[in-house]
């Protein structure tokens, strides 16, 4: 890295000679270094997924999750610094249920991605603050049907078919790229999100992991929520099955 | 509203002393669109429909008054009350959505514009006088009417009636709607029920203006006095 040492890169508020604002590029880092979290969207509905990297066998199982609901609708998976995560999904939650209060209605999904990308935004500007150190994808299943939108910490929002953050961003998009996701319903693609996450997770560098899930879709009467058990287990074994094939075909090219 | 709910209200200004007899009522009386107005939902969209009297007490300052009101372009009000207050919470609404349709790049719903005059009907419903039906067409409900009356409470409604002519046709409504009628067949329907209002009620009158709000945008219609169809007049 060139530009350490140059003095450009200790504020958010001062371009570099060449046109880069550090600071907002090393938040972008901090969302590299997290376990991968992805969103897929087809004709019913969005999946969301997220590998959660267990740092400690202590802790107990399903602590500090990384998908949140903010409204009936809509729910938030999240790559990055989990305590600036917790500080955004709540900037989200109250956007929605301002928007409910003054309208009477649920909050249009692009809208909500659209208001907590303009606060991301703010805190690229000021010498005073700190960009957040995360990316977030939100869903929602709104009057335009189902939706996913990505946005980073520079403030940039995009809407999706199938999206990935975090360390693992550039398999899991290969993966995602490989599914026909306008011709897959959610049920199914519960069990593809699953596969997805087992297969990029990397088990030299990070023993253990949780895996979560969560969907929007008629199935789940258009609210966000975690997905069944029973459909978890089956999405878990799907993954953990289509796993071993994978090793067991490296095993006979071999 | 009818003279006699002005009384009632006591917004009438007048002092008590014998000399009030002496001086025309209008002179002390809020500008009123003593008022029948209605919407009906139908296969497509909306019809909304309207007298044109507007009166201070006896007086009858317009006889052609619009009180059908664009909020946007595809959801209308029919106002009936003050003609001041209801005018004003219009022009709040229709800015207020006007900012809401560019942030969120389509027209709002027909729902979040009648919920944000509920929300200023009910949080000035001491200070306000404004019955109110929201009406129009959006591409996730199609045709739909809201009814807004006075204490500033909001329901959504295949029909609404409204105003002090409201009153008297009650009957003939709950006895001639249907649902899923026609387009022609509605506005029909609209155009009978204003007439058999405004005939018996004082202070509505003039003209019946009706809107027809589909998904191509707003049609507009006037019946004169003259075209209006004759009923029983004894």
């Amino acid at each position: 890295m060139s530009s350490i040492g140059t003095g450009y890169d200790l504020s958010a508020s001062q371009f570099s000679p060449d046109g880069r604002v550090f600071q907002v590029e090393y938040a972008q880092k901090a969302v590299e270094n997290s376990g991968t979290a992805i969103g897929l969207r087809c004709k019913d509905g969005v999946v969301l997924a997220v590998e959660k990297i267990i740092t400690s066998k202590l802790f107990e199982p399903g602590a500090n999750k990384r998908i949140f609901t903010v409204d009936t609708h809509a729910g938030i998976a999240c790559a990055g610094l989990l305590a600036d995560v917790r500080a955004i999904v709540e900037v989200a939650s109250i956007e929605s249920s301002n928007y409910r209060a003054e309208y009477g209605v649920p909050i249009p999904c692009k809208f909500l991605a659209e208001r907590v990308s303009s606060y991301l935004h703010a805190y690229t500007l000021y010498s005073a603050v700190r960009p957040y150190g995360c990316s977030i994808i939100t869903s929602a299943y709104d009057n335009d049907g189902p939706q996913l939108f990505m946005t980073d910490p520079a403030g940039m929002c995009h809407g999706y078919y199938g999206c990935a953050v975090g360390k693992a961003k550039q398999n899991a998009k290969t993966e995602i790229e490989k599914l026909k996701l306008k011709d897959l319903t959610c049920r199914e693609l519960v069990k593809e999100a699953a596969k997805i996450i087992y297969l990029v997770h990397d088990e030299v560098k990070d023993r253990h992991f949780e895996l979560e899930l969560s969907w929007v879709c008629e199935e789940s009467g258009f609210k966000h929520q975690l997905v069944p058990k029973d459909l978890y287990q089956e999405a878990e074994q799907y993954a953990k099955a289509a796993l071993e094939e994978d090793s067991s075909d490296e095993d006979e090219e071999m | 509203m009818a003279a006699s709910v002005m009384s009632s209200t006591g917004s009438v200004k007048m002092n008590t002393s014998h000399l009030s007899s002496l001086t025309p009522d209008w002179m002390n009386n809020e500008v009123l669109t003593g008022t029948s107005i209605m919407a009906v939902e139908f296969d497509g969209g909306v019809v909304v429909g309207a007298d044109s009297r507007t009166s201070m007490g006896t007086y009858v300052s317009n006889r052609v008054t619009d009180k059908l009101t664009r909020v946007t372009d595809r959801i209308y009000c029919c106002r009936s009350g003050s003609s001041a207050d209801t005018q004003a919470v219009a022009d709040i609404v229709s800015s207020h959505m006007e900012i809401l349709e560019v942030k969120l790049g389509e027209p709002p719903l027909v729902q979040v514009a009648a919920n944000t005059f509920k929300e200023i009907c009910y949080n000035y419903r001491d200070m306000l006088m404004a019955g109110i039906i929201v009406a129009g067409w959006d591409k996730s409900k199609g045709g739909q009417v809201y009814t807004i009356p006075l204490g500033g409470m909001m329901i959504r409604q295949p029909m609404a009636i409204g105003g002090s002519g409201s009153t008297y046709v009650w009957g003939y409504v709950d006895a001639t709607f249907k649902p899923n009628m026609n387009k022609e067949e509605t506005v029909n329907f609209v155009k009978n029920t204003l007439t058999l209002a405004l005939t018996r009620d004082g202070s509505s009158g003039g003209v019946v203006r009706v809107a027809i709000i589909t998904k191509d945008g707003v049609e507009r219609r006037v019946f004169l006095h003259n075209e209006l169809p004759q009923f029983y007049q004894g």
